[in-house]
């Protein structure tokens, strides 16, 4: 192997391939995560054929990675994209650096070191072809696959990948890397890899994993989170045919580990179904079964009336300046829980066997699985291999390993491989769900309608200045920064039901509540609300420090802005009972601006069309793929916003299936028309940050059609 | 029970119980996965199958009511010259996000334009309103479905 070359951002190393060619390990990381990692195998093959593979080792849940991030590589390596090969990497951080579909982070984390990985592999083919050429190698360049002499002399990168092991890899620094306007692969649609596999029905996802000897596990758990088995019945389980084995599994109280329930094992699902059906349980009490939607209400009614517990931001003096103002306004929002409910549902393949365990998990962050997994079984973590598989959805829920290690205890139990399937009714009622959340906003206008004040009294789950999981928000929201008295107040009430990230965590209810607000500020101002928002905006500038991932650029927000008016013709007359609703939002690193046009009549709202800007930096890479996730954002917000909520009784979930929490079908959605504001910034996710905006517009553009305002989600029938 | 079921235009015999639903003796029994599970209850739309070319749902499907009704699944789909063509507008307009529901949807697509060749937005929306997708690809599903059937986006 040749010297491996380190810089800040990436880590290079080159050998043969097996089979011949050239093998460019990599790892993308801080040079001292590079440093103690023992073997690199990220990786670049190019093969004596001409084909290039390419490692893609970010989890796959529909986001389009394993075909974007390729695209980058092949790219400047300047090889034909039919040429490329795209495989699965293993679930291991130790060898390749983060493996987390979440966050939106993959584009703006792999973009450059991925680009210097295609160039550091052109460049070494360069290097081989200058030495079979005698030529200097300044005098070569490349079409895809091949590298051209000025003379008209060429040689295909297949006749050099062998040379081209044998050349140390370059300084990823020093490369030259391509001028964007002559990109081959990169801002031309290029369809998924895996779209023969899919569309031919071909085994692709976790439930599709089948191994020799494999049995089926169910596993039922107590409806209120964490509740012990107090007593069970389990012959007629045992006694369904089919059905080898039927247990008590003890469990714990942490709501992301091993939780108390009764596993079933059978020759194939359905038994185990029926079997699991035929289980008498009885669960212990438990201190979290009182709790209920009601009760969480109520509690909250409590703090709104009174003082915070804690003030969390308080720039200039919004009591003094609320006084003074001409004009105040006062709203209350709330939002429901809500669950994931990926179509897929949850499932994990495991084998437990001397120690070992094997793992085929349709993961977005696999490395807590392995650790939560290694604790629970007691076994080293080095012992557990976790094959990543395409998930079936993730949106956020697949972040929490929860079943991974419900099928690694299950099959630690059982002498053969298991696949762990859960029922649509187990995901949608053992959800790590977006909590639910309160704002009471206090607004102050002086006389010209300037905005003076902004309190947001945000009341949410915790203890003390520790929040549930993704029940917590930022003191960075915009309007915070752009106007001289603000205040950020927080409540916290203790919670007993799991809560986590769901796509754009946070933001996901930030951008309805405080748009939604911002929108009766304007009116209350008689502003146009398009206008209003720029005035708010002002002059172009950073709010917040330099390089700081929630620092917020005023100026590249009124782009966006600008842009949906523009394209979405706002400020057009409409018939009655029709209206145009406008939202902003930054979360991300991306700048989205979206306005919605609706009707409303008999109390249903029909959105007719959405427009979306967004500004994510100066590249799109793959425009299918960009699209893809501008819209189904937009779709996801309309259905959550319109319909979905998740209630409590008893300390339990209500709802448990697509009946009563319905997901958006065909029939609602609209056209949507999308725009990239290409701005000099570097490319940054689109997974996430185009949800924030769309719950606000859609409720701006309800209040402009019927005058009613929505400041609880979800719709639902509020406009009967 | 045995049963004796045609799909894909084998004929398979299944020992199982009559309530057992297709859907699992076609993934657990037959080893045919790519029907998939959504729901369970009729909801979701992801483990449509064809029974003499009619869309149901399988995972509501007892076994014993397939009788001698041919079954198609995606896996035998392309047989059909109009899946052959709904799979080819899939892939080449890039309707996939995550993929699972896709099986459903283009067994749902395909019983669609057998029916009604050149369908209307509103005959689309009609057919395809029970197959979910979480993803929300449905822009790009209406769109490939025209593409198949022949007719340019509006």
């Amino acid at each position: 192997m040749n010297a491996p070359v380190l810089s800040r951002r990436l880590f290079l190393a080159s050998s043969t391939a097996v089979g011949g060619g050239l093998l460019l390990s990599f790892d993308i990381g801080s040079e001292a995560q590079a440093a103690g990692r023992a073997t690199l195998s990220a990786y670049l093959k190019v093969s004596p054929d001409g084909k290039a593979t390419i490692a893609s080792k970010i989890p796959e849940v529909g986001q389009g990675m394993r075909t974007a991030l390729p695209m980058i590589i092949a790219e400047e390596l300047d090889v034909a994209w039919e040429d490329v090969v795209v495989e699965q990497a293993l679930a291991d951080t130790k060898v390749y650096g983060r493996q987390v579909a979440g966050g939106s982070m993959a584009t703006t984390l792999e973009w450059d070191g991925m680009r210097r990985v295609g160039a550091a592999g052109r460049w070494m083919l360069i290097q081989a072809a200058a030495g079979r050429l005698n030529v200097p190698s300044s005098e070569l360049s490349t079409q895809p696959g091949r590298v051209v002499h000025a003379s008209g002399r060429e040689l295909s990168y297949g006749e050099l990948a062998q040379a081209a092991a044998a050349i140390a890899p370059p300084d990823p620094k020093t490369l030259t890397l391509k001028d964007p306007k002559a990109f081959r692969i990169i801002g031309k649609s290029h369809v998924q890899t895996d779209n023969e596999a899919i569309v031919t029905g071909k085994p692709l996802f976790g439930i599709d994993v089948r191994l020799p000897g494999m049995v089926y596990a169910t596993f039922l758990k107590a409806p209120t989170y964490a509740a012990k088995v107090a007593a069970a019945d389990l012959a007629a389980a045992k006694a369904v045919k089919g059905v080898r084995e039927a247990f008590v599994v003890e469990g714990g109280a942490a709501l992301d580990g091993l939780l108390p329930g009764v596993a079933v094992v059978a020759d194939s699902w359905w038994a185990a179904r029926r079997g699991r059906n035929a289980l008498e349980v009885t669960w212990a009490d438990h201190p979290t079964s009182a709790q209920s939607t009601a009760s969480l209400a109520a509690k909250a009614a409590e703090f709104a009336k009174g003082p915070p517990q804690r003030t969390a931001r308080a720039d200039g003096d919004v009591p003094a300046a609320l006084k003074g103002a001409a004009k105040i306004v006062e709203a209350a929002y709330d939002y429901p829980f809500i669950a994931h409910a990926p179509l897929e549902p949850q499932n994990c393949t495991a084998h437990v066997k001397d120690g070992k365990v094997e793992i085929w998990a349709p993961t977005q962050n696999p490395e807590p699985g392995r650790a939560l997994v290694a604790k629970t079984l007691n076994v080293p973590p080095e012992n557990v291999t976790i094959h990543l598989i395409r998930c079936g959805g993730g949106f956020g829920r697949r972040l929490v390993n929860d079943y991974m290690v419900e099928a690694a205890f299950i099959a630690s139990k059982v002498d053969a491989p298991v696949q762990l399937i859960w029922t649509r009714e187990d995901d949608i009622q053992h959800d790590f769900y977006r909590p639910g959340g309160w704002h009471n906003f206090t607004a102050g206008l002086d006389a010209k309608g300037d905005l003076v004040a902004w309190r947001d009294h945000f009341v949410s789950f915790g203890e003390g200045e520790t929040f549930v999981r993704s029940g917590g928000m930022n003191s960075s929201q915009f309007p915070a920064g752009a106007v001289a008295n603000y205040q950020h107040d927080v409540s916290v009430m203790p919670l007993g039901i799991p809560t986590g990230p769901l796509r754009a965590p946070g933001n996901n209810a930030f951008g309805f509540v405080i748009q939604s607000f911002t929108d009766e500020v304007a009116l209350a101002a008689k502003t146009d609300p398009v206008e209003f928002r720029r005035k708010l905006l002002g002059q172009p500038r950073l709010i917040g420090p330099p390089d700081q991932n929630d620092s917020f650029h005023t100026g590249r927000m009124r782009g966006v802005l600008d842009l949906v008016a523009e394209k979405s013709g706002w400020g057009r007359k409409l018939p009655k009972g029709s209206g145009l609703g406008v939202a902003c939002h930054f979360s991300h690193l991306g700048y989205v601006a979206v306005v919605m046009e609706v009707s409303v009549a008999e109390g249903k709202v029909k959105v007719e069309k959405a427009w979306v800007a967004a500004d994510v930096g100066r590249q799109i890479i793959n425009p299918t793929g960009a699209d893809h996730q501008v819209q189904g954002s937009i779709l996801d917000a309309i259905g959550s916003t319109l319909h979905q909520k998740i209630t409590f009784e008893n300390g339990a979930a209500v709802e448990s299936n697509f009946g009563d929490f319905p997901l958006l079908r065909m029939s609602e959605a609209p056209p949507i028309e999308v725009h990239y504001l290409l701005s000099d910034n570097r490319p940054t996710g689109l997974g996430e940050p185009v949800l924030p905006p769309a719950p606000a517009a859609l409720c701006n553009a309800i209040f402009a059609a019927t005058g009613k305002r929505i400041r609880s989600l979800p719709v639902g029938d509020q406009l009967a | 029970m045995a049963y004796t079921l045609t799909v894909n235009g084998s004929a398979h015999t299944v020992d199982t119980e009559p309530s057992t639903p297709l859907l699992w003796v076609l993934r657990d029994l037959l080893d045919l996965v790519g029907t998939k599970y959504g729901c369970g209850v009729a909801q979701c739309g992801a483990c449509t199958v064809h029974l003499d070319g009619v869309p149901v749902r399988a995972c509501v499907t007892p076994v014993s009511r397939v009788g001698t009704k041919a079954v198609t699944t995606i896996e035998g789909i392309a047989a059909n010259p109009v899946g052959a063509k709904v799979q080819e507008a899939w892939k080449s307009l890039d309707v996939p996000q995550c993929g699972y529901c896709q099986a459903g949807q283009i067994m749902s697509a395909t019983a669609l334009l057998v029916a009604t060749p050149k369908p209307t937005d509103a005959q689309i929306d009609a057919a395809m309103d029970g197959n979910l997708c979480r993803c929300a690809t449905y822009p790009r599903i209406r769109k490939a479905i025209k593409s198949a059937s022949g007719q340019a986006e509006a």
